[in-house]
């Protein structure tokens, strides 16, 4: 038995449709069986709500008088794209005020927009024959736009892996705020109401097909950037009328210590046409898994520490090496429910067209990571290989020689092993000069709590040690930590000798 | 009931806490302190009935005490009931309710500030 659009289309107009949310669905399929649910039920809704950086809204201004091709463009002092012909931009989500920084970002841009509230244009350019204009500063409202439409390149991702942070600081993330020790553990996404995961397939899910985005009526245009359904990280291009939308269903957000997002309503309806739209729609958080993710390596490739499903992280606790962490959820599933519940009701009162894909997405694609033909500089090329080291059993006075005739500030220290246990600076000479005590050998005054980098470690990374710790040096280990050079500030020069720069 | 006791170390280093405990005999629970070289702050709870007491003492001993009436202070309007705040927090003030709207128990909050960088909505802040 199978269904056509037509029939559905038919119930629909009858007044005698059967609409569910994807939530809804799983009971209903578990009480009436397969054929059953496909009998009785024409359409379910999906839904949800959060954090979708990769989003932007193109806008067109019209001609000023005298005219001007706009070549660099900010709102709000949120600097938008300046390359699409004269009076055009795309301001993206995630672009930050030149004066707020993180507090305020072309997400806020377009929040004010829709809220009603009047955005500054400022624009400047070099002046043309047909264009003259140097500069213009004028404020705006939505209304008085010919353009504003929403583009989100990348939208509505099946799943996320979800975040925990092994390290020892906070981290602050597009995941959140990660405690040390893996003190909790962050996710998001909608799960059992989730579009992509209620059509893993793509048979409903297409080009053409018309959906609920920021309480506008939007259009899917295709695959989303980075679709990557092979691995189960489908995503969608959508786009929709920015003056239709409603702040109910558009925020934007700041996560602390990373930037800007903006958090995007989205939901797709799905014509139950066959047994096989039936089984997909009846999943359950409980089905949908994702990995937990360490983000406190640094790396592309972050290992997993466990697979869970939805349910489990929407239950709050997760079992992690046998304590239990907290679970926090960046998007809102009560906003998610919100909007399946809104386009339920759009389907039964005929407010939104059903169709099928005009051109299919492809269900078996898998994202690829970037090509590197250069790879970024790493610290073997550029650490000092004349490292001095000194012995824990050593005298202060000796060190404070070899110091100054090193004509170095840093002294990695090493025991009988040659193993890296420590290290001491002109610093901790000087004050264990100026107030004499019982300390007499290096053992006594240095840090034992050393921060280390390895040859093969990206400079980057290295950098970011050095900013953290708020110190000048690295000791380079090898893997029996045995010092083989060091890293100072000084050596960081060397990237900018040319041979880095293209 | 929570108060928070800002005191300045210039007066001779007195064991403000210390000295109000032995003297009241009121058992204080720390809750949170910040103490440098110069200054410190310290959120304390004493039950109801000797806050006045523990207030007076701590006062005449030069601390700056304030009776906390609120914990964190959370705009409705602006959250969207997401939940990146409740897996931040020491307390366990936040929770879901059955429809996944959050839920804040102010009573439990002891002024963290966790919670008000956690939130990407800045839907939480200090109580004025």
């Amino acid at each position: 038995m199978h269904k056509t659009i037509e029939q559905i289309h038919e119930h629909i107009r009858d007044g005698n449709a059967r609409v569910v949310t994807a939530e809804e669905m799983p009971a209903i399929v578990a009480e009436l069986g397969e054929k059953g649910a496909l009998k009785e039920v024409d359409v379910v809704t999906t839904g949800t709500f959060g954090a979708m950086c990769s989003s932007g809204a193109f806008i067109n201004f019209g001609h000023a008088d005298p005219p001007i091709r706009m070549e660099r463009i900010w709102l709000n002092n949120v600097e938008a794209y300046g390359g699409l012909a004269a009076v055009d931009t795309y301001i993206g989500a995630t672009q930050q005020s030149d004066t707020l920084q993180q507090e305020y970002g072309g997400a806020h841009v377009i929040e004010d927009l829709v809220t009603g509230k009047a955005v500054e244009l400022r624009a400047s350019s070099r002046g043309t024959d047909c264009y003259p204009r140097r500069t213009i500063t004028t404020d705006l409202l939505l209304e008085n736009l010919n353009q504003a439409i929403m583009c989100n390149p990348r939208n509505a991702y099946q799943r996320y892996n979800a975040a925990t942070n092994s390290t020892d600081r906070i981290l602050h993330t597009y995941m959140g705020m990660l405690l040390p020790g893996a003190g909790n553990i962050s996710y998001s996404g909608s799960g059992t109401l989730n579009p992509i995961s209620n059509d893993p397939k793509l048979r409903l899910i297409g080009s053409g097909v018309p959906i609920f985005l920021c309480g506008a009526q939007g259009m899917i245009v295709g695959e989303g950037t980075q679709h990557s359904p092979a691995g189960g990280f489908g995503t969608l291009m959508v786009t929709g009328d920015l003056k239709e939308m409603s702040p109910d269903y558009l925020r934007a957000a700041t996560m602390t210590g990373y930037g800007v997002t903006l958090y995007v309503g989205l939901g797709v309806p799905l014509p139950v046409l066959d047994i096989d739209v039936v089984r997909a729609t009846a999943v359950r958080d409980e089905d949908i898994t994702v990995d937990i993710i360490d983000y406190g390596v640094p790396a592309r490739s972050r290992p997993s520490l466990k697979k869970v499903t939805y349910a489990e992280l929407r239950s709050g606790i997760v079992d992690l090496n046998g304590e239990e962490v907290r679970t926090s959820s960046l998007s809102s599933y009560r906003k998610a429910r919100e909007v399946a519940n809104e386009l339920k009701d759009w389907v039964v009162q005929g407010k939104i067209p059903l169709t099928l894909p005009t051109r299919p997405i492809d269900p078996a694609r898998q994202a690829r990571p970037m090509v590197q033909t250069a790879a970024g500089p790493r610290v073997l090329d550029i650490m000092d290989r004349s490292v001095i080291t000194i012995g824990e059993e050593v005298e202060i006075t000796s060190a404070a020689k070899k110091l100054l005739k090193g004509e170095t500030n840093h002294l990695p220290v090493v025991n009988d092993r040659k193993e890296l246990v420590g290290i001491i600076t002109t610093f901790d000479i000087s004050k264990a000069v100026a107030h004499p005590g019982k300390a007499h050998l290096v053992r006594d005054i240095m840090k034992k709590k050393v921060v280390v980098t390895t040859p093969d470690e990206p400079v980057d990374l290295a950098v970011r040690k050095l900013e953290q710790n708020n110190i000048s040096a690295l000791p380079v280990v090898d893997a029996k930590n045995h010092v083989i050079a060091i890293l100072t500030a000084m050596d960081l020069g060397k990237c900018f000798g040319g041979r880095w720069l293209k | 009931m929570k108060l928070l006791v800002t005191f300045s170390r210039g007066r001779g280093r007195k064991p403000i806490i210390a000295q109000v405990v032995r003297d009241t005999g009121v058992l204080i629970n720390v809750e949170r302190a910040v103490i440098d070289s110069s200054e410190g702050e310290a959120l304390i709870d004493v039950p109801d009935d000797q806050c006045k007491l523990v207030k007076d003492s701590m006062a005449g001993l030069g601390a700056d005490v304030r009776i906390l009436d609120h914990g964190i202070h959370h705009n409705e309007s602006e959250c969207v009931d997401c939940g990146a705040c409740i897996s931040v927090c020491p307390r366990e003030v936040f929770t879901f309710d059955d429809a996944w709207r959050l839920r804040c128990a102010e009573e439990k909050c002891i002024l963290c500030g966790k919670c008000i960088e956690a939130c990407p909505h800045r839907a939480l802040s200090l109580p004025v």
